[in-house]
């Protein structure tokens, strides 16, 4: 157990907890709950859990912001969905799609890196912010390739075809590829990514070129964010912008990671799950409430379901100054 | 101290080596003109975000929320004001527009206030919260103004006597574009002169430069950056009110799609370079404009292709500015 989890422990037991019930949950889900919409919520955070904690290992562990992580979620959607389309719904099409989506992520990412982080954390953001909207608007205008706005419906490969066969793979995928990350980030240079993050001038001056350990970074997140694309477009059959590309899910993941806990794989889990949770389930709660205080000036629109992300933004501001190692730093004290 | 002019030079460079490209003199006016009022607007929304960075190194992600609010305000006057709006006589148009910029200013320049009290200022120094924390107000605020006034894009129609184009010679020139235009310049030559020839633009240049050495002179960087802050949400607020017009649409999403725009501009530019800012939104609208006549393919990716271009010349931007 404790190499399986590359002894990083949960070292708390309300957070030992929490963590099984999310395993057996995700273990079990198509059993315990049946019924689409739940199995659909189920799959979404196996997927979301991958690619926040690929993104974790870039925010909370190295310490840069990056808003290009969608284009590589993105890239690997897409990898699955073209190569299905145009090469016939067989493994060796998806296994060309799948290399070809993570070698354009991993070069991507390098060139990315190698442009701007050299220099300072801020320009970083700001250059993957413009090259991500520009592989947006890319995306939706090569329609002969992409399908444009509508995307690509397409048949996943036969054993694929029943819910359960592609939700477990969603999930021993998602899964083993957690344990990789949590793998990589107590491994030595998990530890290089840290001492970054916490004193860049000392990591230097200790002999780490910090730029190679970066850009490393940078491309190991991105293909862990490739991967989560290809298992969504998978499990959704289909690929499109508005399901890998836009901007929004790139705010999803920083709230997921924040509000879970920045600096701990643990946190991302846990935030994608509860993000993805009160996605679905917290509108029908809101529902239930704007209805209650029916006739009172403006808390029912603050409180109509449309507006969850209202309240998501709030507890997101209030964990960055307050609890800047979110759910799982609290449950550690 | 040396003047470097070299980067002034690439905006007449563009226009004229568009010329032979596009072929045709009266297209090529109604493209520069177009290209120039665009990159006006642009400079409008971008110049206090640049400032706010080169003065106190923060770096606003919800920059663009201004431009929203902005806008929303304008556009709730407006529909108040729909006789003068409508009417056929320039003067009722602008006793219209009028108050609609200065609810828009004010409005943006409030929030400006707000958001620098309450959001920023626990983060200074630390530019990773301030990313994070800009961007969860962006949301919040975001969220708001469809709870304010509602989800659903709203439809604005520019004034009576401002829609339509005048016509030189061959080529048709939007009057709105003019409009644009004049703000943008006034505005510009207002900054210029403020920053140049007033004791506040000495102290907000001198700030950029080292804001530790005007402190121990004895001023206050910190009011002066409050001021700095409000000024530029609020030429924000009127970027978006000009911008919304010339969109004919309200959205609480246009401030974020603008940011794109913005960031690349002020990168251009040099980072708190607020000569560099002008000189990247108009080189930004231009290109803009000839490349979605030229190769609308392209058009897109040209502003990218922009950026790594000047980055590639000038790794810190046209103008580098001290801490950047």
């Amino acid at each position: 157990m404790r190499f399986l989890l590359s002894g990083d422990t949960p070292r708390s037991r309300a957070l030992a907890v929490l963590l099984v019930l999310l395993l057996a949950a995700l273990a079990l889900a198509p059993f315990l709950f049946p019924g689409t919409r739940s199995l659909n919520v189920a799959a979404k955070v196996c997927v979301f859990v991958l690619l926040a904690a690929s993104y974790d290992l870039l925010l909370g562990y190295t310490g840069i912001v990056s808003f290009a992580h969608t284009m590589f979620f993105g890239i690997g959607g897409y990898g699955a969905g073209i190569a299905i389309d145009r090469l016939g719904a067989g493994w060796g099409a998806l296994a060309l799609g799948s290399v070809l989506a993570l070698a354009l992520s991993a070069a991507a990412a390098f060139a990315v890196g190698l442009l701007s982080l050299r220099v300072r954390a801020i320009f970083f953001a700001m250059i993957t912010l413009a090259v991500a909207s520009f592989f947006q608007i890319l995306a939706s205008q090569m329609s002969w390739l992409t399908g444009g706005e509508d995307g690509i419906n397409f048949r996943p490969p036969a054993p694929l075809g029943s819910r359960l066969a592609s939700y477990y793979l969603v999930f021993a995928v998602s899964l083993a590829l957690f344990l990789v990350l949590l793998r990589i980030v107590n491994s030595p240079f998990g530890r290089v990514l840290l001492s970054i993050r916490e004193n860049e001038f000392r990591a230097e001056a200790l002999g780490y070129r910090t730029v190679a350990y970066r850009t490393a970074a940078n491309c190991i997140g991105a293909l862990g964010a490739t991967v989560a694309g290809l298992l969504y477009a998978l499990w959704l059959r289909y690929t499109g912008p508005d399901t890998t590309l836009s901007f929004d899910i790139m705010v999803d993941i920083l709230l997921m990671v924040v509000i879970g806990g920045m600096g701990t794989m643990y946190g991302s889990a846990l935030g994608a799950a509860i993000f993805v949770l009160a996605q679905n389930y917290l509108r029908d709660l809101m529902k239930l409430a704007s209805g209650a205080l029916h006739g009172v000036p403006l808390l029912p629109d603050l409180l109509h379901p449309d507006r969850w992300l209202l309240w998501l933004g709030v507890l997101f501001i209030l964990c960055v100054y307050y609890f800047p190692t979110g759910i799982v730093g609290r449950l550690r004290k | 101290m040396k003047r470097d002019w070299l980067p002034l030079a690439l905006v007449p460079a563009l226009v004229l080596v568009a010329l032979p490209l596009v072929g045709s003199l009266p297209t090529w006016v109604t493209l520069s003109v177009a290209g120039l009022a665009m990159g006006v607007m642009i400079f409008m929304m971008a110049s206090g975000l640049t400032l706010v960075f080169g003065l106190m190194d923060v770096m606003n992600f919800a920059h663009g929320v201004f431009i929203s609010v902005g806008a929303y305000a304008a556009v709730s006057v407006l529909l108040v004001l729909k006789g003068p709006m409508q009417a056929p006589s320039l003067a009722a148009n602008l006793s219209a527009l009028l108050p609609a910029v200065l609810a828009a200013m004010a409005l943006a320049g409030l929030l400006g206030w707000f958001f620098e009290r309450v959001v920023i200022r626990p983060v200074y120094g630390d530019h990773l919260r301030q990313i994070l924390v800009t961007m969860g107000g962006l949301i919040v605020v975001e969220q708001l103004i469809n709870v304010v006034w509602g989800p659903d894009m709203i439809p604005l129609s520019r004034p009576a006597t401002l829609g339509g184009a005048f016509i030189v010679g061959e080529a048709a020139i939007e009057r709105y574009r003019v409009l644009a235009l004049v703000v943008g310049l006034a505005v510009f030559a207002a900054m210029w002169l403020v920053l140049a020839r007033t004791k506040v633009g000495l102290l907000v240049r001198a700030g950029v430069e080292s804001a530790e050495m005007v402190e121990a002179l004895g001023y206050r960087v910190r009011r002066l950056f409050v001021a700095v802050f409000v000024a530029g949400s609020a030429l924000a607020g009127l970027g978006g009110v000009m911008w919304a017009l010339y969109q004919q649409a309200v959205t609480a999403q246009m401030g974020m799609q603008m940011m794109v725009l913005i960031f690349i501009v002020v990168i251009i530019g040099g980072l708190g370079s607020v000569g560099g800012c002008f000189i990247g939104a108009l080189l930004v609208g231009l290109l803009a404009n000839y490349a979605g006549f030229l190769a609308p393919k392209l058009a897109l990716g040209s502003n990218i292709l922009l950026m790594v271009l000047v980055l590639l010349w000038r790794p810190r931007g046209l103008y580098a500015v001290g801490k950047a």
